[in-house]
């Protein structure tokens, strides 16, 4: 592994409003949010339905402008899609036709990265998320938590300064989610990202991130920041304490407040 | 690991593939023979089986069908690779472009609704008896399924496929020729087996309106100064295995580019 350990970036998002058109007014999405994400930090976004978790993350990749506010990453404005910014769907989002060893290493593809310098990398990515077995399997052999390893490893290829993962392992069973989660925090250990991630789950928030900011209903305002003053390394004993934890009671209460 | 479905294709002998196909070919001729003899017919009208097969032999072999067959397949040939290439953009551009789609679209759908056969003669008078009227007839008669179903095709590419690929930075290259032409080829291969079979109507319709070659001139011929009826048959015989040969040419072509998607 060609980890030096990568200390990652910082994200600032400045007084983010989005608004959408509907019939002839406009819907506010979000409505000034600040969210910084420190060098290293886990940041959990978690609100209620319609608080805009999903757009606030497409605007942090710079894949929606903002109608007002910035976005900076280490200082930088993003104003469209970088090379800093590491991006995970709720969905997979692999490419039918190819391989995993070619969808992980297409964002290289895309880049121009020569051959050699490809395969080297994508030999690192893949035994990162521990696919190195599978490499020449298509997405509809693989389980559903091995998808969404490979979009994982696909967000890390150009070695992101930040993580955004959009409810990454909503769409999987509790069993390879929990699994999945412990092996985001060892890729965190390993890659040193930064990240951002939208969650609903309040044991998850608390169990990835060292704070936890959260979203008021439509349109979406940050009511409450919470940090996790929970020791790393976290396990499966973290999650289930942290079902019955005053932090999960002190977040529940501020995302009723929220969605009242 | 859970759930990780192998490769379970079905590699069936050879035997299973054939034998039906052989069957069902031999039931089909005793049936045409029980045809002529139930029904006394006479060659002129119905030639039996083995009639048509020795003189298809026979045509083929003293060269009566060849360079006529030459002919069509020159037609196919230059129209299908007219059409396709013409359809392939213009399905492109009705796929992406709202613009083009309501401008061209009433055009394509008026040329498609008007037979092919009561628009031949007139292409044959501006274009003349030789290959340019059948190359033209051809390729507008392939134009639309191919363009249609690339049209869909590139439609059917996954938006979220499409957002990755931006937040990848991919370049409109890139998307085309990473997810555009992947992801719309099975509905382009599926308009191309349409319009192979298509493009053989279009050189025979096209050698009817006006043609010095070719196998509806050959029918013609046969039909009319020669009365040679087995060589009529023999040669819709000719042009059936033709375009059955061009539908396989095609699904080749599509195992060969798909075949590696079927888990």
């Amino acid at each position: 592994m060609s980890d030096s350990k990568r200390t990652g970036g910082r994200l600032e998002l400045r007084g983010i409003a989005v608004s959408f058109p509907r019939g002839r007014d406009v819907l506010p999405v979000l409505d000034g949010v600040d969210v910084t994400v420190a060098p290293g930090e886990v940041v959990a976004l978690i609100g209620p339905n319609g608080s805009g978790k999903s757009t606030l993350l497409r605007v942090a990749a710079g894949l929606l402008p903002p109608n007002a506010g910035t976005v900076t990453l280490d200082g930088e404005r993003i104003t469209e899609p970088t090379a800093g910014v590491g991006l995970v769907f709720q969905e997979p989002r692999l490419l039918p036709w190819r391989t995993v060893a070619t969808n992980v290493a297409y964002p290289l593809e895309l880049a121009g990265w020569p051959r050699p310098r490809r395969t080297a990398r994508l030999a690192e990515l893949l035994d990162l998320v521990k696919l190195t077995e599978w490499t020449g399997a298509r997405p509809a052999q693989l389980s559903g938590g091995m998808r969404q390893r490979v979009a994982l490893a696909r967000a890390l290829a150009l070695e992101p300064r930040v993580l955004l993962l959009d409810e990454p392992f909503s769409a999987l069973d509790a069993l390879t989610r929990e699994r999945l989660n412990l092996e985001l925090l060892e890729l965190w250990h390993a890659t040193g990202t930064s990240a951002l991630v939208v969650t609903h789950s309040i044991p998850e928030a608390i169990l990835l991130a060292d704070r936890v900011v959260v979203l008021s209903s439509r349109p979406g305002r940050v009511v409450a920041e919470l940090p996790v003053d929970v020791p790393r390394p976290r396990t499966l004993a973290t999650l289930d304490d942290a079902v019955v934890s005053p932090l999960a009671r002190a977040i529940r209460e501020r995302l009723e407040d929220a969605a009242a | 690991m859970t759930a990780i479905t192998t490769r379970t294709s079905p590699r069936q002998p050879a035997s299973a593939t054939f034998v039906p196909v052989v069957a069902a070919f031999v039931v089909a001729v005793v049936a045409w023979k029980a045809i002529v003899v139930i029904g006394g017919y006479p060659p002129f009208i119905l030639p039996a089986p083995e009639t048509v097969a020795t003189r298809l032999v026979k045509g083929w072999t003293d060269g009566t069908i060849l360079p006529h067959f030459v002919a069509t397949a020159t037609e196919v040939a230059l129209g299908l690779a007219v059409g396709a290439a013409l359809a392939l953009v213009a399905g492109y551009g009705l796929a992406r472009s709202a613009f083009v789609e309501r401008v061209v679209s009433p055009y394509l759908v008026a040329a498609q609704a008007t037979p092919i056969l009561a628009l031949a003669p007139l292409l044959a008078l501006w274009f003349g008896a030789g290959l340019l009227s059948k190359v033209v007839i051809c390729a507008l008669i392939v134009f639309f399924p191919v363009a249609v179903s690339t049209m869909v095709g590139v439609r059917s590419v996954d938006v979220g496929l499409l957002e990755l690929a931006r937040s990848l930075r991919a370049t409109r290259r890139q998307i085309l020729t990473t997810l555009e032409v992947p992801g719309a080829l099975p509905s382009i291969l599926g308009g191309m087996r349409v319009g192979v079979t298509l493009a053989v109507v279009g050189a025979i319709v096209g050698e009817w309106a006006g043609a010095e070659r070719g196998l509806g001139v050959l029918i013609n011929v046969a039909r009319g100064s020669l009365f040679d009826i087995p060589l009529m048959f023999a040669t819709l015989v000719t042009i059936a295995i033709f375009g059955i040969a061009l539908y396989l040419v095609v699904v080749l072509v599509e195992r060969r580019l798909l075949g590696p998607r079927q888990p």
